[in-house]
């Protein structure tokens, strides 16, 4: 069963390591993914702040596109993708104005059919059984499962777990032999997109953040979101200084927490990329 | 052959100024059928009745048309006049020539037109009228009231010491309602129970009122008047015709640790238990579902230490019929719990309670004798968040209306807090603040001028638990946004007012109407609040919608003087102007066929399916039949019927239509 | 209003006495003026009316009708407006396959607390119908009708 793959451009750029944790596991466990060809930027946060129109094609060509090369499901592992995808698809499904004018601008006919998946559904949907029954090293450690603001919301246009306290990330950690701590931030915001213009925002929430999971005497923290990753990981320094402590947690992707519990090579799943060294798991 | 007298009124000048009366009544004289035709500057006064009256006397008249003003105003007036003078009322008709002609139209040829086309067209329904009688439906002189809260109690009395029969049945053990759980109220902080209580005595004492607790309404059939009503009662598990009320089976019943339903889930009881110490009956039940006899066949300690053997396990749930004249409904309400909140824990906080449960740690007869405790550690707290509006005012959240309670209980509970913990502090978050009754508004003053309780206007966003405190984080609006967050020891939520579960269910075994939260609906919500759309069923209290006692209480005793004015007359009087389903001669008895469709439109229930049997008693054919008692003459039904076998009395098909033709040929 | 070389349409106006026919006293006590070709038939509820007593009206001679009752939901006898409004989609789909000029039928919401909104019904349906001329065609055809029932009688 092939299951298309839409990257987006952080997989291929800053957060390499959580296209190859994805593509290592999906290996691993028997899931055939095929790259969406021709894909284009889903226009993230730039695209929606400017021009609407802009930011219902750029998605909407994406989704075309998977349409015309036959997938009836796509994953998409980057949060902000997932969520301007979805977003996308909602509003266009409520309106036949706009679906018609997207089509115009992208030059081919859009249908709305194709099933948009986060990576935490696509395992959930296809490999936990799979998972359960390879486990070979279990990730016997406390961690804080952080789901960021976009993979839950707006409930109405995901419909994915709870929106107040998501549950997804903690199961599927569990199911490899974690203990996911019950913690105060788990869909509080790291600061997203302010990571370039204003540091100082990031250092502030994600430090927060990071605060709560030292506090709870949690191991790693668990993410399923580029953005949340780099703004943990890559800006731990300003986090270290707004906090006036040095935290030592490291943040792992939820496919590398369970790619390691599946017994796959650290350096296959880009754990050397990260900025806070994953050297205590 | 008609005899027909027509009086057209000038109203002083109200009808003259635009319409020649003169002439109306001239040229309505010329149609036949008319008797006598006259105008007369004010046809309502005396001098004006006693016209009419005498005009029927003298020229015999069959019927009667006044033109004048609205039939909305004086048309009971008229037919009074006419019946004082030996003419069925139903014979007599009132032309609207004021509000309808007169006043909305220039003086003129054409307004005079009208006027005359408007009195003819009448002329020609009397033509067709029937002498009707008034219906006469006998009244049972008893009364059920379901539900025995404050709401319940205040009718229950009011319609008793009328002299009256009543009947309360309340679902749970003990009748009291919620007013029971309460510490004090608002705005005189009176302890609730010390003024609740009498009440209750008074309930179970008075010789009109029979009181069935641990009961339920099973079934309601017939109409105001006439009620066939089944009640349940659930089987106690104990004669109370032998228990004395001593407790001793609740001391030694070994399941202690059974969540209270009168504590709001804070405390424990029995499984045989008295729900609290001043509860009326004050004897106990057994709670089936914990009790280790029914659950797993041990135990049986209760009976072995009841002194009088009043214990009784295994009997069947009763039911018992009785047949009442008029029902009140005061099932009362309910307060959402804190697991509705993903915002506030989901409900897996110890520390975050709602309104309730902070009555019940406040009351002295409460699980913490009066002291505020933390549910979880039974530490005092020392910062406490109330937050208003959980729930309330939200459309996200499914609940738009406002709870109308929670503003003064809000700041009741803060100042018993300070009352009790002199250095403690206290913040409530509101959106505004609604103190409309009477001292309400001085008594938040109080609360924040004297008691120094901290009100910030923001929504609380998010609370979380860490190191034992509750972190509260909102915001102060009035400060611009700026995020408030405060360590709190505990947080009470004051949660919206619900309906109760199982309202639906009752709501449609009693045909009546409720609205999308399951509150049931009042006949018209400014002019018949205590009525519902079904004649002889009445509403008081909460489950109408949130309220106060005093407002409970004052509804409660509408309805009781509704019930009583109801049962003050020797029958039940109605306007007979009602469907009827046309019998004839056998064998076709009726032109009916038996299709109820008429069935299907009538909103009030009022068809009924009549067997026509043969002399041996075997059905013949099944037809309509309309019941007196319930119609509402709509009319609904009479426009379905395909073969024209229903008709509605003052409206029939023949009036109808002969005005129509009359308004054409004019 | 009144008689010139205008044709002055005939306007029957079929009406529930809770509502519309308290909103039409309401323009009265308002003293709003309107047309005087509008004369109003009161019914219990719009759910009585019989839609055939339509057909009477043009038969006679009417030139335009106006059905009016309370606002859905806010029928004194709970549903029979209800019933009213379905019946009268399926009846004006009736008729316009049969020909009848529906849009010299108005069916409207008047409540009880709208005087000003029935005198504007009642104007802009004497407008309406003035536009539309005289209504001749059903009264040929009902006419026609009834002499062939009547020869049919022999």
């Amino acid at each position: 069963m092939k299951i298309g793959f839409y990257p987006g451009c952080s997989l291929k750029g800053t957060s390499r390591e959580y296209n190859e944790s994805v593509l290592a596991l999906a290996k691993a466990l028997d899931i055939q993914l095929e790259e969406i060809d021709d894909w284009n930027c889903c226009g993230a946060t730039a695209a929606h702040s400017v021009n609407k129109e802009l930011s219902l094609s750029l998605p909407a060509r994406v989704l075309a596109l998977a349409e015309h090369q036959g997938f009836k499901e796509i994953v998409v592992p980057c949060a902000a993708c997932y969520n301007r995808l979805s977003t996308t698809q909602y509003e266009l499904a409520q309106d036949e104005e706009k679906k018609k004018k997207v089509s115009e601008i992208i030059g081919m006919p859009y249908d709305g059919s194709v099933k948009i998946l986060n990576v935490l559904q696509m395992l959930q949907k296809y490999s936990l059984d799979t998972i359960k029954s390879k486990i070979v090293k279990p990730f016997a450690y406390k961690v804080a499962c952080y789901y960021g603001c976009l993979l839950v919301r707006p409930h109405k246009v995901l419909q994915f777990d709870r929106v107040e306290d998501p549950q997804v990330m903690d199961s599927m950690m569990s199911l490899i032999g974690a203990t996911p701590i019950d913690w105060a931030f788990k869909t509080e915001c790291c600061g997203g997109g302010f990571t370039e213009s204003r540091t100082d925002i990031v250092a502030k929430l994600s430090g927060n953040v990071m605060k709560d999971v030292n506090d709870r005497g949690a191991e790693a923290v668990i993410v399923a979101c580029p953005m949340c990753h780099s703004n943990l990981d890559m800006r731990r320094p300003e986090i270290d200084k707004y906090l006036g402590e040095d935290v030592k947690v490291p943040v792992l992707y939820i496919t590398q927490a369970i790619g390691l519990a599946l017994g796959i090579e650290p350096e296959t799943l880009g754990l050397q990329r990260h900025f806070v060294k994953v050297n205590t798991i | 052959m008609s005899k027909i007298g027509v009086f057209i009124c000038h109203c002083g000048e109200n009808i003259s100024a635009t319409v020649d009366c003169q002439k109306v009544a001239e040229e309505v004289g010329k149609v036949e059928g008319v008797e006598f035709a006259t105008d007369y500057k004010y046809m309502c006064s005396d001098p004006g009745q006693n016209l009419i009256k005498q005009a029927i006397k003298e020229h015999h008249l069959t019927g009667v048309v006044v033109g004048s003003c609205s039939p909305r105003m004086h048309e009971p007036t008229f037919r009074k006049t006419c019946a004082s003078a030996g003419l069925n009322p139903f014979m007599c008709e009132v032309a609207n020539l004021r509000e309808q002609c007169s006043w909305v139209h220039e003086k003129g040829e054409s307004t005079t037109e009208k006027a005359i086309s408007l009195v003819k067209m009448l002329v020609e329904k009397v033509k067709k009228d029937q002498p009707l009688q008034s219906i006469e439906v006998p009244i049972t002189k008893k009364a059920l009231v379901i539900g025995g809260g404050i709401a319940g109690i205040q009718a229950a009395l009011d319609i008793a010491n009328c002299g009256h029969q009543v009947i309360l049945v309340e679902k749970e053990p003990s009748i009291g309602g919620h007013m029971s759980q309460l510490s004090e109220t608002f705005p005189t902080l009176d302890c609730s129970q010390c003024i609740l209580t009498p009440r209750m005595v008074e309930v179970a004492q008075h010789p009109n009122i029979t009181l069935y607790t641990y009961a339920e309404l099973e079934k309601v059939e017939g109409s105001i008047g006439n009620f066939d009503v089944t009640i349940r009662l659930k089987a106690k598990s104990v004669d109370f015709s032998k228990c004395t009320g001593c407790g001793t089976c609740q001391q030694k019943c070994p399941q202690k640790k059974i969540p209270s339903e009168f504590n709001a889930g804070l405390g424990t009881r029995t499984a045989i238990y008295v729900p609290f110490p001043q509860a009326v009956p004050n004897k106990p039940v057994i709670d089936k579902e914990h009790c280790n006899y029914y659950q797993k066949g041990k135990c049986k300690l209760c009976s072995k230490v009841c002194p009088v053997g009043a214990i009784e396990y295994d009997k069947p749930d009763e039911f018992i019929k009785e047949n009442v004249g008029a029902i009140v409904v005061t099932t009362g309400f309910n307060v959402l719990n804190t697991d509705f909140f993903p915002e506030y824990g989901y409900g897996k906080y110890k520390d975050v309670i709602n309104g309730l449960q902070f009555e019940r740690l406040a009351s002295a007869s409460g699980p913490t004798l009066g002291e505020i405790r933390r549910p979880s550690d039974g530490a005092i707290p020392k910062k406490i968040v109330f937050i208003a509006c959980c729930g309330s005012r939200d459309p996200a959240k499914g609940i738009p209306y406002c709870s109308k309670i929670c503003c003064m209980y809000t700041a009741k509970h803060a100042m018993l807090y300070q009352h009790k913990v002199h250095d403690g502090e206290s913040y409530i978050f509101y959106m505004d603040v609604r103190a409309t009754g009477k001292n309400y508004e001085e008594f938040v003053r109080r609360a924040i001028e004297e008691d120094g309780v901290k009100y910030v206007r923001g929504r609380v966003a998010r609370v979380y638990e860490k190191n034992g405190k509750l972190i509260v984080k909102g915001a102060d609006t009035l400060l611009g946004g700026q995020p408030v967050e405060i360590e709190a020891d505990m947080v009470v939520l004051a949660t919206a007012g619900v309906s109760n579960p199982g309202a639906e269910q009752l709501a449609q075994k009693m045909h009546i109407s409720y609205d999308p939260y399951y509150f049931f609906s009042e006949a018209h919500p400014k002019l018949r609040p205590v009525e519902t759309n079904t004649a002889g069923i009445f509403l008081a209290g909460a489950c109408q919608s949130p309220k106060d006692i005093p407002d409970t209480v004052s509804m409660a005793s509408g309805a009781a003087a509704k019930v009583a004015a109801l049962f003050s007359q020797k029958n039940l009087v109605r306007e007979p102007v009602i469907a009827v389903v046309n019998r004839c001669a056998p064998p076709v008895f009726s032109t009916c066929v038996g299709c109820f469709m008429c069935e299907t439109a009538c909103p009030y229930h009022a068809i009924e399916r009549e067997d026509i049997k043969d002399r041996k008693g075997n059905v013949i054919k099944t037809v309509a039949k309309v019941n007196p008692g319930l119609c509402q003459g709509c009319g609904t039904c009479v426009a379905f019927c395909r073969s024209k076998s229903i008709d509605i009395q003052g409206f029939s098909n023949e009036e109808m239509y002969s005005e129509v033709v009359s308004l054409l040929n004019s | 209003m009144d008689n010139n070389n205008e044709f002055e349409p005939k306007i029957v106006a079929f009406v529930c006495n809770w509502c519309t026919y308290a909103g039409a006293d309401l323009t009265g006590t308002s003293r709003i003026k309107y047309a005087t070709n509008v004369k109003i038939v009161r019914f219990p509820c719009t759910g009585r009316i019989d839609f055939m007593l339509l057909l009477k009206a043009f038969a006679g001679g009417a030139d335009g009708i106006i059905i009016s009752g309370c606002h859905p939901n806010d029928c004194h006898y709970t549903s029979g407006n209800f019933h009213a409004r379905r019946r009268w989609i399926t009846f004006r789909h009736m008729l316009e396959i049969l020909g009848v000029d529906v849009r010299r039928i108005c069916f409207t919401w008047v409540s009880a607390a709208e005087g000003a909104k029935w005198a504007d019904v009642v104007n802009d349906n004497v407008a309406n119908i003035r536009k539309l001329g005289p209504y001749k065609e059903y009264t040929k055809v009902a006419q026609y009708f009834e002499k062939e029932a009547y020869n049919e009688q022999d």
